[in-house]
């Protein structure tokens, strides 16, 4: 008989095999899953994870669109990451990243047809703003009535949608669009583009930002009195609150950041790889980053690697789904497994297994 | 994939006819690999299935002469460029987009692969000599329907699903409203607006809210057959349409699926691939109807009355023949104004900009 036993303390081996284990549980079981499409399972996991790295054709291609891609989930997670320690739930970071683009985008078309290139900076600010104030209201809402932060950030993910449907058909929406809805394209206005830095290396701005903010973050939690209140806070609160951390004051400064990283990471896509303000502008990115926070273990270093995984399953699904015709909803279902098999095998963390012999009553 | 560029002049044809057929005429493609970018999946029942019945056309016609390869689900946005790119890089030699928020990703991608053509559907940009436009006039098609929802309401209520208040949507609203108000004046319209074009779940939301307000027959704009199964569960009350495909089930017939517009793709995909082909490609801007047989009337259930269902006809027929065009003066605008005289078509530019109902239909276009 298996038996589990609770481990004294988590095992720090652990902690960083299992995002290995549950990576490589995931290529096992949808391999199974592709094979049972009928598709050569081999040649599927090669698809998703070596071309987009390697192949010939398109690896030139591919391996900057990864910095594209993991560029905001890396942003947005490194300050998900920050709260989730603190226990602090923010889940509506997509909402966040919408306003943070809208706030961005509207201040830039306010000032159309503007040329100085300190428009962008503006914007950024005006982005980070944006997600910033998103934020605030579950947390003030928290701090003051006692709301679950939750629900009301999650919630706040559909109005902000519906802001941006909003925005797109009015306010923002280009005067010499035709009438069809969204923005004018900030890629192609000169001062307010956020391009690619270096021709055919995918990084822009956002990306640069990413890379700053793994850093940040790192030496916040390593050196800074902050830092150790957050994981204070996270692993014994009553101790915390004797140490004199404000849960309150907490709430507001965890909630504030990854709501300011995520409308951060907002400005930049607008500007850069979306292009425009447009009913559909979010793609998901603020509810992958809190796979991406979890699969890097809320570490800085771990979420920029996971976050560079993540992408390349998209783009490897993506380069899947055509080269092989795999259905879009089996790559779906095969980054579901990652999220799944990494809290399943979280448990030998804090826990072993042990054999045990049954006794005989 | 070989390209040939400098095969011209006889001297060359007559060569290359001596070279037993193995060289193709000048920039003929022997095999060509076409994609598809879809925005939903192929499973979907409505629209993008359509477009693969396309594909699957193409593959049928040329068998090993072509490669087919898709992509389902693409988000109409930064994700698309990026689909487009792979794909063009894969080898494709022609690659269509399939929904209008492709516009500026298959604009921007068609100028970085010059050899690759590009096929947009239902876009108006062209920026560069290998992106050509593809659409079909379902106003043609909404104006059946239409009649038959005037005639059919018992609650002089009808109802429209739309997707996204852009001109293409707002032109078959006017369509189906104007054609039900004039078989029945006491019709009223009312409109829902999913800002999607595939969520079962909120297309199903927006069939629930339409039918809650008394509405009892239903067009929808959108991608699935949510809206039928909605109106399927009221027990025959409800009438809808097929959307972009037949939707010919056996549980949504004769009830609550009356008829359908059917997007038939295939004849235009076919076209293409032989032009590349053949070497006779040009860039286009393709707008078919009813008399090309782009759009299709799927067939006419018995729960229409049979003098409904000769009228639907007779109008399929005229707008066949060219002798009817759905948009024919006098026909005002909503705020009153004079938009089309009497006896007057409606300008093709006219539809194609189109940011106003037509008068009677209440409620304002999103803005």
């Amino acid at each position: 008989m298996l038996r589990l036993e609770k481990r004294p303390s988590p095992s720090r081996t652990w902690q960083w095999a299992t995002p290995v284990l549950a990576v490589v549980l995931t290529m096992i079981a949808g391999g199974i899953m592709f094979a049972l499409l009928g598709k050569d399972p081999v040649e599927a996991i090669r698809t998703i994870f070596w071309d987009p790295l390697f192949n010939p054709q398109f690896a030139s291609y591919s391996r900057p669109q990864l910095l594209v891609k993991a560029g905001p989930l890396i942003l947005i997670a490194v300050g998900l990451s920050l709260g989730f320690r603190a226990g602090i739930w923010n889940i509506g970071a997509e909402g966040q990243y919408i306003m943070g683009a809208i706030f961005a985008a509207g201040v830039g078309l306010a000032l159309y047809p503007v040329e100085t290139r300190w428009v962008f900076p503006l914007m950024v600010v005006a982005g980070i703003f944006g997600g910033w104030l998103w934020a605030m209201i579950p947390a003030v809402l928290k701090t003051r009535f006692n709301t679950n932060e939750i629900l009301v950030s999650l919630l706040l993910v559909y109005v902000a949608q519906n802001i941006l449907a909003s925005m797109s058909l009015g306010l923002l929406r280009n005067p010499e669009g035709g009438g069809f809805p969204g923005s004018r394209n900030l890629g192609q206005i000169p001062a307010m583009a956020n391009p690619e830095l270096i021709a055919g290396t995918g990084m822009h701005w956002g990306v640069v930002a990413a890379f700053v903010v793994v850093i940040a973050a790192y030496v916040l939690l390593q050196r800074h009195i902050l830092g150790y209140h957050i994981k204070l806070a996270g692993q014994a609160p009553r101790a915390a609150r004797f140490a004199g951390v404000s849960p309150a004051k907490l709430t507001v400064l965890c909630m504030g950041i990854s709501g300011a990283l995520a409308g951060m990471a907002g400005m930049f896509e607008v500007t850069g790889p979306a292009g425009q303000i447009s009913i559909d502008f979010n793609t998901g990115y603020g509810f992958t980053a809190i796979i991406v926070a979890f699969l890097g273990r809320l570490n800085p270093i771990g979420i920029l690697l996971a976050g560079l995984l993540m992408a390349l399953t998209y783009i490897g699904g993506e380069l899947a789904s055509f080269m092989l015709s795999l259905p879009s909803a089996a790559i779906q279902a095969f980054q579901g497994m990652l999220l799944f098999f990494l809290l399943a095998v979280d448990l030998l963390t804090n826990y072993r297994i042990r054999l045990k012999k049954r006794e005989i009553a | 994939m070989q390209r040939r560029t400098i095969l011209k002049g006889g001297a060359a044809l007559g060569f290359a006819t001596m070279m037993g057929g193995k060289l193709a005429l000048a920039q003929g493609l022997e095999k060509v690999k076409v994609g598809f970018i879809y925005v939903g999946p192929i499973g979907d029942g409505g629209w993008t299935f359509q477009h693969h019945q396309g594909a699957l056309a193409v593959q049928e016609q040329f068998g090993d002469k072509v490669e087919i390869v898709w992509q389902e689900n693409v988000p109409e946005g930064a994700d698309a460029e990026r689909a487009l790119t792979q794909m063009a890089l894969s080898g494709c030699n022609i690659i269509f987009t399939t929904s209008f928020g492709y516009m500026d990703p298959t604009n921007a991608v068609a100028a970085k692969f010059p050899d690759v053509k590009f096929e947009h559907a239902t876009g108006y940009k062209r920026e560069h000599p290998n992106v050509s436009t593809y659409n079909a006039r379902f106003y043609e098609g909404r104006a059946i329907q239409g009649h038959i929802a005037g005639k059919m309401t018992k609650s002089n209520k009808i109802g429209y699903i739309g997707s996204f208040p852009i001109p293409e949507v707002i032109m078959g609203i006017n369509s189906y409203f104007l054609h039900a108000r004039k078989v029945n004046p006491a019709v009223e319209l009312s409109v829902v607006w999913a800002f999607t074009w595939f969520d079962p779940a909120k297309e199903a939301d927006a069939a629930k809210a339409l039918i809650d307000q008394g509405v009892d027959v239903i067009a929808a704009h959108t991608d699935s057959t949510a809206p039928l199964a909605e109106a399927a569960k009221t027990g025959g009350k409800v009438i809808g349409f097929g959307q972009a495909s037949d939707m010919a089930v056996p549980e949504y017939m004769p009830t609550p699926r009356v008829t359908s517009i059917i997007d038939n793709w295939a004849p235009y995909y076919i076209k293409r691939v032989q032009a590349l082909m053949d070497g006779s490609y040009a860039q286009v801007d393709v707008w078919e109807g009813i008399p090309g047989g782009e759009v299709l009337i799927g067939e006419i259930t018995d729960a229409v009355p049979a003098d409904v269902k000769a009228e639907a006809l007779a109008m399929r027929d005229a707008i066949a023949a060219g002798t009817y065009h759905p948009f024919t003066g006098p026909i005002n605008k909503q705020d009153g104004s004079a938009w089309l005289a009497d006896g007057a078509t409606a300008p093709d530019g006219d539809l194609l900009g189109m940011n106003f109902y037509v008068e009677g239909i209440v409620g304002d276009i999103p803005s």
